[in-house]
């Protein structure tokens, strides 16, 4: 083997006494892509950051291109050649791809005036590299999550980066964008790019990784690689234990309609969408990103208005003009964004479990708060959220956790039709398995689920049948049995039309 | 997994919360060595009548500024709102409708500032230093730029009197403080509140009408604003067209002092109470040092900053 590009040896790390990095060790070759697998809190973006000179390392040495290095500061990182992609990417919408690109090492003459030939032939020159067409002069909050993804990697590779961190590249990709990475990955390997690929979704680990490591609780556990290992062996060393079902089943008992929506049209987002799930069924909403999927949940939950259309509930027509009314008509809706639309991060779990219940927790105008705690601590407990207790504010637990506090605020209410916009993105497996199960049992119990859901899989194996959006309609319908990843990709993409 | 979460995190409100009364302990202390007077009961009463108009401002505008807006409005509205009960007044009506009169101008005007808020989505600066000038302006032309002065013993009890030892504006404090203590912790529209400054989208997403709910704070901001107003009107016997300029940035000053997050969604009453008593005990004692009102302004400000940068340094 060639020399590694970079190697950390021995790395430990605590915080307030706590360890959360125990002599970890890691390794990186030139061209390679090195997977960093584990599940949220077993120290990958803690490692990362002491990479990237955000953290120091309290013990542990770090060789990079074979020399000893400390990396003490972000502004050291980037010098030694290390780049880090964050998932946020920190981009300035306003600005141009070239604006952007040499944001703060303009091009300029003498006199400070910027050199704009010389700035867009250089980030020309990159993205020409990385084989993606993007105009150096179009504004970057005009290009998608993944071009703007595209740009700041040839920004990292104008800045000569040999080691580029990959944090969590595709949770926000189309399927096609996911593609369009992929092969820019393959591109930079050739280049001779050493690459760290951390991502939750196991599939892609496997198609691009040809090593991966595995963290946990802090813990280095082992370095595989890719082709001698298989899913179950993955995850068995990222939870330590072995998780028997990524997607449990359920028993089957179907009631009648409880969600029925006709024609639901919204101009120039969604025409003429019509479907019905019964008590019991969960119903995947599957199609690429803009396709209309989120569209459909923020009509029926009243975020917008619908020009034409009726959505009846076991049997009634109801009218929904603000998310109020779709409560109140017993819809429930699990948004895309926790952090944005689901959550107030400010404050603690119990207030944001009861914020959607707070009317049935009142008496005469007043807030009674003993009941409010017991209903709260129940359903932390129930939900198996991981907090101190309820009264911990939202924004300190994980992901997973957090998720699980979103969609618990909605079960108190015991809603009738419970929407689902990607309920597992950027979670770990463990909690993935408990949204499952959850999932599960409120079908169990007569609920009526709409699954939003980017991650095939997921879709394919959860629902009792599939609907797939293309372009603001729907382009195919398939039942449990007759599914498959093929059949629900061509329809998203707009080509079960070819077979009308 | 419990393990790893850090203790720091689990009450991150709690340190928060005492800061401002460590302050407040401070500033007592090194006054009460300073000076012999502060201590003593009719000085005590004194400071509590003096930040009494301040607090109750504060108080509106914890409420606004907890959705994450500002109302600048507050010292037009004091002085236009206190205008009309003693206009109404020396028109021979009768005092206590002058009052409601009085209060409930202020409402509607703070309802207005709400309306072109949550409606108009007029960033809240903007609009209330608009109908800052606006009121201001309307003020002088009610007053014709002069002060009103009545006649009616009823009325001027509302600032002036006492009730036993306590002065009637005192008690117009704390029965407000315990009111909004109340609303802010026990009651759904309280818990709006803080939802809707924390995360707008997800507090509508959750049901909350966020626009009723803005149009209520700015609202519940003009009502203490004519309280105020009233109060203010009742112990000078006469309505000042000028009354109430700049008291916004003394009631802002409270609430940030207090440890009430600009940014919305983080706060208390209580640390209101407490701002407003730093700002009263530093003015007092300033005053008892001798020291001239233009050094007293610098270290007000100073104070303002030092709370803020020790704040800042703690959340790092």
């Amino acid at each position: 083997m060639t020399e590694p590009l970079l190697e950390m040896k021995g790395i430990s790390k605590a915080f307030a006494g706590v360890r959360v990095l125990k002599e970890v060790s890691f390794t990186l070759a030139p061209g390679e892509v090195h997977a960093l697998m584990g599940e949220n809190g077993a120290g990958k973006s803690t490692l990362i950051k002491i990479l990237g000179g955000i953290y120091a390392k309290d013990e542990g040495r770090i060789w990079v291109d074979g020399r000893e290095r400390t990396i003490r500061s972000p502004r050291e990182a980037t010098q030694l050649g290390i780049a880090i992609i964050h998932q946020e990417l920190p981009v300035v919408p306003q600005l141009t791809v070239m604006e952007n690109m040499f944001l703060g090492r303009e091009f300029t003459y003498k006199w400070r005036s910027i050199r704009w030939n010389r700035m867009r032939e250089e980030s020309q020159k990159y993205l020409s590299q990385l084989g993606v067409r993007i105009d150096p002069d179009q504004k970057v909050g005009e290009l998608s999550v993944g071009q703007q993804q595209m740009v700041e990697i040839a920004k990292v590779l104008s800045l000569q980066a040999k080691v580029l961190v990959l944090d969590e590249p595709t949770a926000a990709l189309t399927n096609r964008e996911i593609e369009s990475l992929f092969e820019v990955v393959e591109s930079l390997k050739r280049h001779g790019v050493g690459m760290i690929y951390i991502s939750h979704r196991m599939e892609e680990v496997f198609r691009i990784s040809d090593r991966m490591t595995v963290l946990r609780d802090g813990t280095f556990v082992g370095t595989r690689e890719t082709g001698s290992t298989d899913m179950d062996q993955l995850v068995q060393m990222m939870v330590g234990r072995e998780i028997r079902e990524r997607f449990p089943r359920r028993s089957l008992r179907m009631g009648g309609e409880r969600l029925q929506v006709e024609g639901m049209t919204r101009k120039e987002k969604v025409s003429d969408i019509s479907f019905t799930i019964r008590g019991g069924e969960i119903l995947g909403l599957a199609g690429l990103m803009g396709a209309g999927r989120t569209e459909v949940a923020d009509l029926l939950f009243g975020v917008e208005r619908l020009d034409a259309g009726r959505v009846s509930i076991d049997g009634w027509p109801v009218t929904i003009r603000r998310p109020i009314d779709a409560i109140r008509a017993g819809i429930a809706y699990v948004t895309e964004n926790r952090k944005e639309q689901g959550l107030v991060l400010s404050r603690s779990v119990k207030e944001n479990l009861s914020l959607p219940n707070l009317g049935a927790l009142t008496s005469f105008g007043i807030l009674r708060r003993g009941v409010e705690k017991r209903m709260t601590e129940a359903q932390v407990k129930q939900l198996s959220v991981r907090a101190a207790d309820s009264d911990q504010e939202v924004g300190t637990l994980s992901g997973g956790n957090q998720q699980k506090v979103v969609i618990g605020k909605w079960l108190a209410a015991r809603p009738k039709v419970l929407i689902l916009d990607e309920p597992t993105r950027g979670v770990d497996i463990g909690a993935k398995a408990e949204i499952y199960r959850l999932m599960n049992r409120l079908a169990e119990e007569g609920m009526a689920i709409l699954l939003i859901s980017s991650d095939l899989p997921e879709v394919l194996e959860m629902s009792d049948r599939v609907l797939v959006m293309h372009e603001g309609r729907i382009s195919g319908v398939f039942d449990r049995d007759e599914a498959t990843q093929e059949k629900v990709m061509i329809a998203a993409s707009g080509g079960g039309k070819l077979a009308d | 997994m419990q393990t790893e979460i850090k203790t720091e995190n689990l009450k991150p409100g709690r340190v928060q919360q005492i800061g401002p009364l460590v302050g407040l302990g401070l500033i007592i202390l090194a006054l009460s060595l300073i000076s012999r007077e502060f201590l003593s009961i009719t000085n005590i009463f004194n400071v509590l009548r003096q930040i009494s108009i301040n607090a109750l401002l504060a108080f509106g505008m914890t409420f606004v500024i907890l959705t994450g807006g500002i109302d600048l409005s507050v010292g037009s509205i004091l002085a236009l709102s206190g205008a009309l009960s003693a206009g109404m007044l020396a028109g021979g009506m009768d005092p206590w409708l002058a009052v409601l009169a009085g209060l409930a101008a202020g409402t509607v005007m703070g309802a207005g500032n709400g309306v072109l808020v949550a409606k108009g989505k007029v960033a809240p600066f903007i609009a209330t230093l608009a109908t800052m000038t606006i009121f201001r302006g309307l003020t002088l032309v009610y007053t014709e730029g002069r002060p009103i002065s009545y006649d009616s013993d009823t009325f001027a009890m509302l600032g002036k009197g006492y009730f036993f030892e306590i002065p009637i504006p005192v008690i117009w404090m704390l029965v407000s403080f315990v009111i909004v203590y109340l609303i802010l912790k026990n009651t759904p529209f309280g818990r709006h509140v803080y939802a809707l400054g924390g995360n707008e989208e997800a507090a509508l997403l959750s049901g909350v009408r966020t626009d009723r709910v803005k149009i209520r704070v700015y609202a519940v901001s003009g009502l203490f604003a004519a309280l105020s107003g009233i109060i203010l009107t009742a112990r000078l016997n006469s309505a000042q067209p000028t009354a109430g300029t700049t008291y916004e940035l003394d009631a802002i000053a409270a609430v940030v002092l207090g440890g009430t997050s600009l940014a919305g969604g983080k706060g208390w009453v209580t640390g209101t109470l407490i701002g407003a008593m730093i700002i009263g005990v530093l003015d007092n004692g300033l005053n008892l040092l001798n020291v001239s009102s233009f050094y007293q302004q610098v270290v007000k400000g100073a104070v303002i900053l030092l709370a803020v940068l020790l704040d800042r340094s703690r959340k790092k």
